[in-house]
């Protein structure tokens, strides 16, 4: 039985939706931390460009891709589990986690190629933080993937369904962060 | 530890107490946010006695170089760091934080605003489960090879990110790891505690008539969510750093170490004021109720609070007066630094003027409450030496500072904390304690904490340095007339640690016979004194939680027979 505090809504808005934009919040500003600190630093280090030349920026834009599709079929999701059906809902959620393992094998093959050609997170301070802000993102997809997975289970038997949404939004941050790493990452040269 | 003695405390519950596990399971198992918030009480007051025990350690050894410490032992220079480090880091991160906002928090917040609980319960409790791993990786950090990490509670690379540096590789990493743990614990009580504040309130009860310790609470949630973000990326940063290999604070490898103390003090400074503003909350709750007076006002200080928080976030750099940093800049910074004793003097104003004209208890959690105004004030007003950077560039490192920021973490952490104890004690535990040791318990911490840090102001000041191990290798610090007043202040710690034996007497005397306190012994007018003490699982019975007619603070209505007016009775 849930506490009568969780069903409570003085604000009006549902205390999930609530709860999640405000785990948002504390995200951008570990995002937002990393990122300063690389932007300082690559405004101060030009050379870091020759670095950043070796990146690939077609994967790069190939992920940014699957996770754009990604986050419609997360979209999709929420329609379905707004109209109540939880079957396809938790469809498109299955779709969406397909989306989030194509963008992390895609970049274990990337990374696997960059390191055995010496672009190791020690080769010098670009990488570091090219390995850091993408691996910390990475951590994000694959921790948002496994949640979906819960709530697909969830919503398929019809439970929950209100979790869809919230997700959601998250799956959107997550891309957010995306846009944010692959200009800075891959396209500046 | 904290286990057991919670389970002593919680036989009361048992009654009421109908789902979820029974047995011992329950109060190492339970979402009631009572039990969690006793989890945190007690484990961050024995995280406080081992502070307290590696401060006697220390003193010993500034006071009587080489002396044989009863109960630890000869002081080797690694050890002496690594007790430093840890003291600091425990008395912030696990003493002041998990008592002041995540145990009363969680005690208060659902009481005082008229909820059956959190409204993430099972979040409630992993928060709880992380802080106790981050606790005991902490204590496990100071007994793997090599020792405890020695580089300071602020963790400046390269010191910390270079094991040949630091000689502790394995303590630095686990300190590091302890320290990020007990961030992700907080942040998922702050997400608990702000959405609870904003979402789960009683009928009737709009944002004015929230009791200030609950606003304050989220204030500072909301605060410590927003600085500590940058730190956790710094903290990987570093990680990396210590374990890879990388060169993120390494300048020969195009890294820079003032990025450290940037991500570092960005949110270091907002903590000051994550651990003040719930002190400051439980002040002027105590002061309400003893000087039956409504607080003089509500809005000014809720909006002076919401404005300390807001300019806490440009402050920062004051601690890198001498780090190098552009003195353009440093100019800025003195004046947001001084700025902010603006909003800070508010509060203090706010709370004399209530206390103008009441009607004035001086019951112990009234004294305590008084107390924290009074050495706070000190605190705050050698700050402002500190905040000036012409003065700071040669006070930097002293022990004026070490003076300066006890003077206000020991009222926030320690004061704030016994007047929190006292004052909700009777809720806590359905039993009165003793006032007339409560007194004696009171003078005993106050007055020797006065001659703890007066003198090391004085030594400070004849320029003491910070973090040296003996001063016998410094002549010109090791004056007779200096080791006096380390000797002072050393014999002024170990009575007040003596004066803590009277606290758990009566703690543990009323806990098991004092005489019960009834529902509202205090006559206070917020909801949690509404029901049973201690309130049973769910806080009221299902279908009576109350409803709320007016603001926290009726004391003294001219139209009443009783001087104060709960926020529940109808009109």
């Amino acid at each position: 039985m849930k506490p009568i505090a969780t069903t409570r809504s003085a604000t009006g808005v549902p205390t999930g939706r609530l709860a999640i934009w405000w785990v948002l919040a504390s995200e951008v500003v570990i995002f937002g931390g990393l990122l300063a600190s690389y932007l300082m630093f690559r405004l101060g280090h030009p050379e870091w460009a020759e670095a950043a030349s070796h990146t690939n920026t077609w994967v790069g834009a190939f992920n940014t891709f699957v996770l754009l599709t990604s986050s419609f079929t997360a979209v999709l999701a929420h329609q379905a589990a707004e109209k109540g059906d939880g079957k396809a809902a938790a469809k498109y959620l299955v779709l969406t986690i397909g989306g989030a393992l194509t963008f992390a094998l895609v970049k274990a093959g990337e990374w696997t190629y960059e390191i055995s050609h010496g672009y190791t997170i020690t080769a010098n301070n670009f990488w570091a933080f090219y390995y850091t802000a993408a691996g910390l993102h990475a951590l994000h997809v694959i921790g948002g993937a496994i949640i979906m997975g819960f709530i697909a289970f969830d919503a398929y038997r019809g439970k929950e369904l209100q979790r869809v949404e919230l997700i959601g939004i998250y799956w959107h941050f997550v891309d957010v962060v995306w846009i944010f790493l692959f200009p800075l990452l891959y396209i500046a040269k | 530890m904290s286990e057991t003695a919670v389970a002593v405390g919680h036989d009361l519950h048992e009654a009421h107490d109908h789902h979820g596990p029974t047995g011992i399971l329950k109060y190492i198992w339970s979402t009631d946010h009572k039990i969690i918030a006793m989890q945190y009480l007690f484990t961050g007051m024995f995280m406080g006695l081992i502070g307290g025990y590696m401060a006697y350690v220390f003193r010993m050894q500034l006071a009587f170089p080489g002396i044989n410490v009863p109960g630890f032992g000869q002081v080797s220079p690694g050890e002496y760091n690594a007790l430093v480090t840890n003291h600091g880091s425990i008395m912030i991160f696990w003493v002041a934080m998990p008592v002041l906002i995540a145990a009363f928090g969680n005690y208060l917040i659902p009481l005082m605003i008229g909820a059956d609980d959190m409204v993430f319960p099972r979040i409630n409790r992993l928060s709880f489960q992380v802080f106790l791993l981050s606790a005991v990786i902490l204590l496990l950090s100071l007994f793997v090879q090599g020792g405890g990490f020695g580089g300071a509670w602020t963790a400046y690379p390269p010191l910390s990110a270079v094991a040949e540096y630091n000689q502790t590789d394995l303590g630095s990493s686990l300190w590091l790891i302890a320290v990020a743990l007990e961030f992700v614990a907080f942040l998922l009580g702050g997400i608990n505690f702000i959405t609870t504040l904003m979402n789960s309130r009683a009928p009737g009860m709009k944002a004015y008539d929230i009791p200030m310790v609950c606003w304050m609470i989220v204030i500072a949630s909301v605060l410590f969510m927003l600085s500590v973000g940058p730190l956790i990326a710094g903290a990987a940063m570093l990680l990396l750093d210590q374990t890879l290999g990388t060169g993120f604070y390494d300048p020969a490898r195009g890294g820079d170490p003032i990025l450290w103390q940037h991500l570092f003090w960005f949110f270091g400074h907002p903590e000051v004021y994550v651990v003040l503003l719930p002190a400051i909350g439980i002040t002027i709750d105590v002061i309400a109720t003893f000087a039956r007076k409504k607080v003089f006002g509500y809005k000014m200080m809720l909006y002076t609070a919401v404005a300390t928080g807001v300019l806490s976030f440009f402050v920062w750099a004051h601690h890198q007066f001498i780090a190098g940093i552009d003195p353009r800049m440093a100019n800025v910074f003195t004046v947001t630094t001084l700025l902010i004793s603006v909003p800070i003097a508010e509060l203090c104003f706010v709370i004399v003027a209530t206390l103008y004209g009441g009607s004035i208890r001086l019951t112990t959690p009234m004294l305590w409450a008084l107390a924290f105004m009074a050495e706070f004030l000190i605190g705050g007003v050698t700050g402002i030496f500190l905040g000036a950077s012409g003065a700071d560039i040669y006070f930097h490192d002293t022990y004026f500072v070490l003076a300066h920021f006890h003077y206000t973490f020991f009222p926030i952490a320690i004061i704030g904390t016994f007047c929190a104890f006292t004052y909700w004690f009777p809720k806590m535990f359905g039993k009165m304690m003793d006032d007339r040791l409560g007194k004696i318990h009171f003078w005993g911490t106050i007055i020797p904490f006065n001659f703890i840090f007066i003198p090391l102001f004085v030594l400070g000041m004849g320029g003491q340095h910070r973090r040296i191990y003996n001063y016998q290798h410094f002549p010109e610090l090791a004056t007779d007339s200096m080791y006096n007043l380390r000797q002072i202040a050393t014999i002024a710690l170990l009575v007040m640690l003596a004066f803590q034996v009277v606290f758990f007497f009566n703690m543990i005397k009323s806990w098991i016979n004092g005489p019960a306190a009834g529902r509202n012994p205090w006559k206070s007018t917020t909801l949690e004194w509404t029901t049973e003490s201690p309130p049973p699982h769910g806080n009221w019975p299902r279908d009576e939680l109350p409803n709320v007619y007016r603001g926290p603070y009726e004391y003294g209505h001219p139209d009443r027979e009783e001087d104060y007016w709960p926020q529940n009775e109808p009109v």
